[in-house]
């Protein structure tokens, strides 16, 4: 694997991926991405302008990814977000995505084009 | 040491409101944004702050949080009416939880809330009183050397 910077509406073109939210963010470029449903591992482990890749749609999400500055979300497995969530994306200006893909051969796709995680 | 107190905000948290938790939390952070203060203290805050309020919104009736911004500190102040601790021991170690299925379908429950805020702080202190609620008490040190 080949360390590339991405930006966010490249992954969104390469991935075929569904823009739900921030499509005015799109030009944020990804440090890296992190895995996890787990709100509270998320907040440990991802860093600042992570592509975070996730099944949770529940507004929190949103929450999450401001505190932690991250560059966008993408939910998996051809989940959509509560309409809540997409509510709180535009006011927080979070990108959310959308993926028909499951979590193995997203992430696996992503790390090929040159993502990598945060170790 | 003494220092000035330069700020001093109050925030409200509803328990059981899912829709709306973090928003105290986001509010801190973009107060502190706006002041200057460092970002890798803001993301050590921020986590704290998204934690306390969490376990607020999940364990409790209602509570507060209250920033102080000192000019070598921050401290937070988060203050629940709710079901309390029976052993703090316990809920500090990684892994437990008595989260309910429900918000570990919405990915809480890792029993990772209070360990992050103990290791992103510099100062932390925990009371709590089983059936009437609980009180965190965080710092934060300011690294500028005229603090
Ligand atoms: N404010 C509180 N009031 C009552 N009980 C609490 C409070 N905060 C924490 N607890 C208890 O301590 C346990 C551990 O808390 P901690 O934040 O570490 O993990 P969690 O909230 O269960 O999961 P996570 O934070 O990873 O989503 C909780 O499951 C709960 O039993
Ligand atoms: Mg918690």
């Amino acid at each position: 694997m080949k360390k590339r910077k991405h930006k966010l509406a490249e992954i969104v073109k390469i991935f075929n991926l569904e823009v739900i939210s921030g499509k005015e963010f799109l030009k944020r470029e990804v440090s890296g991405g992190y895995i996890s449903d787990l709100l509270s591992d998320v907040m440990a482990n991802s860093q600042k302008d992570n592509i975070w890749v996730t099944l949770q749609g529940h507004p929190n999400i949103v929450a999450v990814a401001k505190l932690k500055e991250l560059a966008g979300i993408i939910i998996i497995n051809r989940r959509k977000p509560d309409g809540e969530t997409v509510k709180k994306a535009h006011e927080e200006g979070i990108p959310i995505m959308t993926s028909d893909l499951p979590a193995f051969e997203l992430v696996g796709k992503l790390y090929e084009s040159g993502i990598s995680g945060t170790h | 040491m003494q220092s000035k107190i330069l700020l001093q905000q109050n925030f409200e948290i509803k328990g059981g409101d899912f829709i709306n938790a973090g928003e105290s939390s986001i509010k801190i952070r973009n107060i502190l944004k706006d002041i200057g203060i460092d970002s890798d203290i803001i993301r050590r805050v921020a986590i704290v702050a998204y934690e306390a309020e969490m376990n607020v919104v999940m364990y409790a009736r209602h509570g507060k949080m209250h920033l102080y911004v000192y000019s070598n500190k921050i401290l937070l102040k988060i203050e629940d009416r709710g079901q309390g601790i029976k052993d703090i021991d316990l809920a500090m170690q990684p892994g437990y939880s008595t989260a309910t299925e429900e918000m570990r379908e919405m990915g809480f429950g890792a029993g990772m809330g209070l360990p992050n805020i103990k290791k992103n702080s510099d100062v932390f202190n925990i009371n709590s009183t089983i059936r009437e609620g609980t009180k965190l008490e965080i710092k934060i040190n300011l690294n500028n050397k005229n603090g």
